[in-house]
């Protein structure tokens, strides 16, 4: 048992579900000998062969639509995209198609396919590298939305992404691929979609995050506890859909919630969090809901990237200011 | 300057508008066969029967938007009798002679375009894939089907239609590309009826031909008379032939003209020139291949109108089929959306129920 990274932790799910299952294949730009941009193909071309780690032509909208023809025909294609940015000539494919064939063929053609991109501010990458545009996807019915934050949920949500009979997004938060490392055995377990973790248990206020910023949001929360207050944090995980039950059942118990996101504040995740609390948890509450998010704004390119992010003092400060509350 | 490669399009056309073969090549083999003819001819008038028929229908309320494909029968008719059973057929909206060929039901069409997605779960052609909307997507569709066939080293190959408006879409060119580069068992159908709603091919391309899109892409291509149905099947059954047996792609480009309006929602009095339709009207594919069987004395005004009372008959049953389907349950907008429908979609689903079929 190695101590991997995120990235590796998505290399070790694929590995892993192609040596058990032949129709898994990789597709995408330069994930052949190339290994990814980012290495999440890394050998896996050289382990399986060209057949099955498949360096396509560059274009996206390609990469979606060929994945669903081989997914209609039983195969779990698991197509990267580059970036997220470059996501979008492929939208037309994934919400026309992807999302809706089981529907409109009343279960008769099913698509067990995954998508993965990276996504996220924070590593002073070129334009259009940077946004945080899970909320579109997340919009969308048909479609499941997955967005680890550690090594050991990304093994384990990305196994359950590829045995999945329906389309799956794999977001990965590229800020965060390196930055830790879990001790991961390659034991093919998978962790449940549609699912919210606590990692942290409290009693004063519910911090709800996913992605990257769960490492702010957990930061902040030890922050907290220092200063006498008890946050909970809980990684969202899978934004679409999304377990409502886990958040309301936290926000029962401490009565004040923040979300924390690093996608620009509005019709985001957040708001839909926020509205959903709002709806079923009002009279729970003994403060508003907060929300700490990014600017409704442009992403900006690097050299003002560092001012869009929320941060750990962002969430401290919204966080004691709900607690707060009078 | 030296010539660094070259070009040709080649054009493929057996019977001309009189109905007489002018092909300086002998005619395909089944088309010696003058039963395999009337079978054709008889599944092109089913066509144009079906699509009076919806077109009736939706003048009267019973039916929605409607794409005819009045005057390109010899294109859907002529490439789907080319599919073996187990080929795959990725269509255009305006799909249905191909598609009721490779045995899509006609009450399946009928449901689909009366607004019920139950149409498109085909009881016969499992692995057919319901009509793509969106322009040229389904290209892309068809090449990872042909893929999937590929990696699993299977003979069969892969039928997609697109109409000419639609080679200017980006998948168009995507499809095309992947399906060279990786030799996939692929046939793209241009049906070129020479008009995308309202606007002509000079508006659309700078190309002399659609065909020509295919030498970008490293990929064989022809142009048929699209009105001649021996040349369509023929070429189709050479493209399949050589997509089945690994060969790689084909694109066909078929020339017909689009006798009627785009969709029931269309009106092209608007933008079509005086004097085309009746010119059109004198090339059609129905009209020359009923000159032609005459012509051997194989057909006759009693055939004619046996099998039109036959056709009519066969129509009815599927309108009656379609008409008696009932309005689904509300559920049914959920019920296919995932494999396991969220927890939280189902309080959703509840409320559908709840709220009834109002």
């Amino acid at each position: 048992m190695a101590a991997i990274t995120l990235i590796e932790a998505v290399n070790l799910a694929m590995a892993h579900e192609m040596a058990v299952d032949d129709s898994v294949v990789l597709l995408g730009e330069d994930v052949g000998a190339n290994g990814g941009v980012f290495r999440a193909t890394d050998g896996l071309q050289a382990k399986f062969g060209k057949e099955r780690v498949i360096d396509t032509p560059l274009a996206e909208s390609m990469i979606a639509g060929v994945s669903i023809g081989m997914a209609a025909q039983g195969m779990k294609p698991v197509a990267e995209i580059q970036f997220m940015g470059f996501i979008f000539p492929a939208v037309d494919q994934i919400i026309c198609h992807a999302a809706r064939m089981r529907h409109r063929t009343r279960g008769r053609i099913n698509l067990p396919m995954v998508i993965r991109a990276p996504f996220g501010g924070g590593i002073h990458a070129p334009e259009h590298h940077s946004e945080s545009t899970e909320a579109i996807f997340a919009h969308i019915p048909g479609l499941k939305v997955v967005i680890p934050s550690n090594p050991s949920r990304a093994y384990g949500l990305m196994l359950a992404a590829m045995r999945d009979p329906d389309p799956v997004i794999f977001l990965e938060p590229k800020r965060v691929y390196r930055i830790e490392k879990h001790e991961i055995e390659d034991n093919g377990e998978e962790y449940p979609l549609g699912v919210c973790f606590v990692d942290r248990e409290g009693t004063d206020i519910t911090l709800i995050s996913w992605g990257a910023m769960l490492h702010e949001t957990k930061q902040a929360a030890e922050q907290l506890a220092k200063e006498g207050i008890s946050a909970e944090v809980i990684d969202v995980a899978t934004v679409n859909p999304l377990d409502i039950d886990t958040i309301l059942e936290s926000v029962e118990k401490t009565g004040r919630a923040c979300i924390v996101q690093e996608a620009p504040k509005a019709g985001a995740l957040g708001s839909e969090i926020a509205a959903e609390i709002a709806e079923k948890g009002v009279m729970n509450l003994l403060a508003p809901i907060g929300r700490v998010s990014g600017y409704d704004t442009v992403m900006p390119y690097y050299r003002l990237e560092k001012q869009y992010m929320p941060k750990v003092e962002h969430i401290v400060e919204e966080a004691k200011r709900i607690v707060e509350y009078r | 300057m030296t010539t660094v490669a070259k070009f040709e399009i080649n054009y493929l056309q057996y019977m001309d508008e009189t109905g007489t073969f002018v092909s300086k090549e002998l005619p395909p083999e089944f088309a010696q066969d003058i039963d395999t003819l009337k079978g054709l001819y008889r599944d092109m008038c089913l066509i144009r029967v079906l699509d009076q028929k919806a077109y009736a229908l939706q003048r009267t309320g019973k039916m929605g938007t409607y794409p005819a494909a009045t005057g390109q029968e010899a294109i859907g008719v002529g490439f789907g009798s080319a599919m073996n059973k187990e080929d795959v057929l990725v269509p255009y909206y305006r799909g249905q002679a191909s598609m009721i060929q490779h045995g899509v039901r006609m009450e399946e069409v009928l449901l689909y375009w009366g607004g019920d997605e139950r149409g498109c779960d085909y009881q016969d052609a499992k692995e057919d894939f319901p009509i793509a909307v969106p322009i040229a997507t389904q290209l892309l569709h068809a090449a990872g089907v042909a893929k999937a066939m590929q990696m699993r080293g299977e003979k069969r190959c892969v039928f997609t239609e697109i109409g000419e408006g639609g080679t200017s879409e980006g998948d168009f060119y995507e499809a095309l590309n992947v399906a060279g580069i990786w030799n996939l068992g692929v046939v793209f159908v241009i049906n070129n009826n020479q008009w995308a709603i309202s606007v002509p091919s000079e508006i659309q391309t700078n190309c002399e031909t659609y065909a020509q899109k295919a030498i970008a892409a490293g990929i064989e291509c022809i142009q048929v008379d699209g009105n001649d149905i021996v040349a369509v099947k023929a070429a189709a059954e050479k493209a399949a032939e050589k997509a089945r047996n690994g060969g790689g792609p084909t694109v066909i480009e078929c020339i017909s003209l689009r006798l009627c309006d785009h969709t029931t929602a269309d009106d092209a009095t608007r933008y079509r020139p005086d004097g085309e339709l009746d010119e059109g009207w004198t090339k059609e594919p129905i009209l020359r291949l009923r000159r032609y069987l005459e012509s051997k004395k194989a057909w006759s005004e009693e055939d004619e109108t046996k099998m039109t009372e036959e056709l009519t008959q066969e129509v009815q049953t599927a309108v009656d089929n379609y008409l008696n389907t009932p309005v689904d349950e509300p559920q049914a907008m959920f019920d296919s959306l995932y494999a396991e429908l969220p927890e939280r979609t189902l309080a959703q689903r509840e409320l559908a129920i709840a709220r009834g079929a109002k």
